[in-house]
């Protein structure tokens, strides 16, 4: 396991009955980059990320994660590799019947062998880390706003301490704002815990301020990776359009200005 | 791993020399929790004990550690911050910067301990509660009772204001409705109900037999069935069957908001959906007691003819003399009432869902077991008031 991509699918196909919605999709998640996932609605983000996370049968192609693949190793193994997995859904996916603490607590109890009172403690640390107050932790999920539940659905992707963080959109629905602080969350954790992460968003703030490296998903494949800079380049309709066109916000000058900076 | 490896120490004039190695990571979280512990316990050894003297201060060496995360970093934290409990100093060496700053973000957090109030459970607390809990419940009746007079009074406005601007109604929404709580629960209220008839009459014959009654059985199977069980059984499998879709449809609407977004629409949501719910719960249910009585008198009679050895046109002409238009129309007269009552139950049940999954489950049994319960209760007052006026 030498090798530094923590993630690699080839030739990956998914679909509904004659809908094939990914279509010999090839993609690297490098270790320790975030990884922004961008394209159309409907491009397939979601279906990807099911898909590599096995929640979504493939129809063909490889999923290799940690070096592994998915389909050459055995029940137990892959347990092992769901637990060094976090995973953050689009829409927080809290169990609704448990409390904010408890639903940070879940894999703990299932997974490890700690005390009450350090799982509690891991479980504050958590919320805090992620910008709530320890009184929180006694909230049902129905009490929460849109913003802390995606920090709640955040701290319980965190629990185990994974290695590697699945986000699908985790700043839409956020006014702009709480989306940068989001952002700005994401890269801090990221750096302290030595995170790699494939982050799906539509934002293009998110995107030009913490990710590392883009892709983008067109017609069921990837059809561009890079850099911000590479984007800017490309010739590809979609691409030239949504990050050149009207609602990209001067992106393209700012980069440019930045650079004259630097 | 050895346990040895994760955390090892000795006493040195009055330093407590702990190494540190392998994986201070969530798997190894339980182990490391015991070893510092013990560790801990360690230092606090009185003077003149036969254990090793105490330290007044440690030093960890996390030279060796290949993995680090949270939860080593909180161990770590929670060591320190146990020590200096004991007015104790650590001090921490062979720690590389990035881990560096995971322990000093593991330092910021958990500033105040999390205090749980503790449960307790001395008798008189348990009493009390015994008695809350009961308190509760009889007071939640009373809300009960209140809240279905308040439905049953928005209803009547609502239905008011129909019967003015006819056009108002719902039409298409209620022939779905009756389609769906009426048309499609015909073939389970047919079964049910001629099982129920054929068994009553198996019984009849079998016990009747003794005394030469036999033909006492038609007149038992007629009377039960068109006054009291063709209406139960049928109110008691709606309730069941549409009593509890009805929850959980408007439970999960109120759940998403819709029901919100109706009332900023300026639609009356009792208007849009309750209403058509009841009136159709309240048509549907003559018609579904009137099928299922007939089902189970013919249930009766092919036991009577096949066990009972009795000729079918016996049955129908004892059926005749047995029966007349009162067992009948009191049977139906119940039948819109209690139709009435699941609807409105089901209806009220299901909009006082809240955010939760579970929520939505309970208002469903809830529903279903208050559905069930006002059933039978209005069943005996009918009887009652029956019996009073002659019926
Ligand atoms: N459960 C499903 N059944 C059928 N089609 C689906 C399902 N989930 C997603 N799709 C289809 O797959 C395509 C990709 O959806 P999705 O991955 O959710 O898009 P996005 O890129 O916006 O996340 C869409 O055309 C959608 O209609
Ligand atoms: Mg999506």
């Amino acid at each position: 396991m030498s090798s530094n991509i923590i993630m690699r699918t080839r030739d990956l196909s998914a679909g509904f009955g004659d809908h094939l919605v990914l279509n010999g999709l090839s993609l690297d998640v490098r270790r320790g980059e975030i990884l922004g996932v961008v394209g159309g609605s409907g491009a397939g983000k979601s279906v990807l990320m099911r898909t590599i996370l096995g929640l979504l049968p493939k129809r063909s192609g490889h999923i290799e994660i940690f070096g592994e693949d998915l389909d050459e190793i055995d029940d137990e193994r892959h347990q092992t590799i769901e637990r060094r997995l976090g995973i953050m859904f689009q829409q927080g996916a809290l169990f609704s019947s448990l409390t904010v603490l408890q639903n940070i607590q879940f894999q703990m109890r299932e997974n490890l062998h700690i005390s009450q009172r350090l799982a509690d403690e891991m479980a504050v640390s958590k919320l805090e880390m992620v910008g709530l107050q320890a009184d929180d932790g006694a909230k049902q999920p129905s009490e929460l706003s849109g913003g802390m539940t995606k920090r709640v659905a955040l701290a319980r992707a965190l629990a185990l301490d994974p290695e590697f963080l699945f986000l699908d959109e985790p700043t839409s629905g956020l006014d702009p704002i709480s989306a940068g602080e989001f952002d700005d969350l994401i890269r801090t954790l990221q750096k302290t815990l030595g995170l790699s992460v494939f982050m799906i968003t539509h934002d293009l703030e998110s995107l030009y301020a913490i990710t590392d490296r883009i892709a983008v998903l067109a017609d069921g494949r990837v059809v561009l990776t890079g850099a911000l800079e590479d984007m800017l380049k490309s010739d590809h309709p979609w691409v030239k359009s949504y990050f050149q066109g009207k609602r990209s916000g001067g992106i393209a000058a700012r980069l440019e200005r930045q650079k004259q900076r630097s | 791993m050895n346990k040895g490896a994760l955390l090892s120490g000795r006493f040195n004039e009055g330093t407590l020399e702990l190494v540190a190695g392998g994986s201070w990571t969530a798997v190894h979280a339980g182990e490391l929790e015991e070893l510092i512990d013990q560790w801990l316990a360690r230092t606090g050894a009185e003077n003149g004990e036969s254990g090793p003297s105490p330290a007044r201060q440690v030093r960890v060496d996390l030279g060796r550690v290949d993995e680090f995360d949270t939860y080593g970093a909180w161990l770590l934290e929670r060591l320190r911050r146990s020590l200096r409990a004991r007015e104790m100093e650590m001090h921490i060496t062979g720690l590389p910067g990035h881990e560096r700053e995971l322990l000093q973000t593991m330092h910021n957090v958990n500033q105040p301990m999390p205090t749980e109030g503790a449960p307790g459970h001395s008798p008189v607390r348990m009493i009390r509660n015994a008695m809350q809990t009961v308190g509760r419940a009889m007071s939640g009746i009373g809300a009960d009772l209140r809240s279905f007079n308040a439905m049953l009074g928005t209803l009547s406005a609502a239905f008011v204001r129909i019967l003015l601007q006819p056009r108002r109604f719902r039409l298409t929404s209620a022939v779905h409705q009756l389609d769906r709580v009426g048309w499609r629960a015909v073939p389970i209220i047919l079964l049910i109900t001629f099982l129920i008839g054929a068994i009553i009459a198996q019984q009849g014959f079998f016990h009747f037999r003794k005394f030469g009654a036999d033909i006492y059985v038609v007149d038992m199977v007629g009377i039960l069935v068109l006054r009291e069980l063709g209406v139960l059984l049928v109110a008691i499998m709606v309730a069941g069957r549409s009593g509890s879709a009805f929850t959980a449809e408007l439970g999960s609407m109120k759940m998403r908001e819709e029901i919100d977004a109706l009332k900023t629409m300026g639609f009356d949501p009792v208007e849009v959906l309750i209403l058509p719910r009841v009136l159709v719960l309240i048509v549907a249910l003559p018609m579904l007691t009137f099928l299922g009585s007939m089902a189970a008198l013919y249930g009766g009679g092919l036991v009577a003819w096949l066990y009972g050895g009795m000729d079918p046109d016996i049955y129908i002409e004892r059926l005749k003399e047995a029966i007349n238009l009162t067992h009948f129309k009191v049977g139906l007269i119940k039948a819109p009432f209690m139709g009435a009552v699941i609807g409105v139950l089901a209806c009220m049940e299901g909009l006082k869902v809240r955010g939760s999954a579970a929520s939505l489950g309970q208002q469903t049994t809830r529903s279903v077991v208050k559905s069930i319960f006002m059933v039978i209760v209005l069943d005996g007052l009918f009887a009652m008031f029956f019996a009073a006026i002659g019926m």
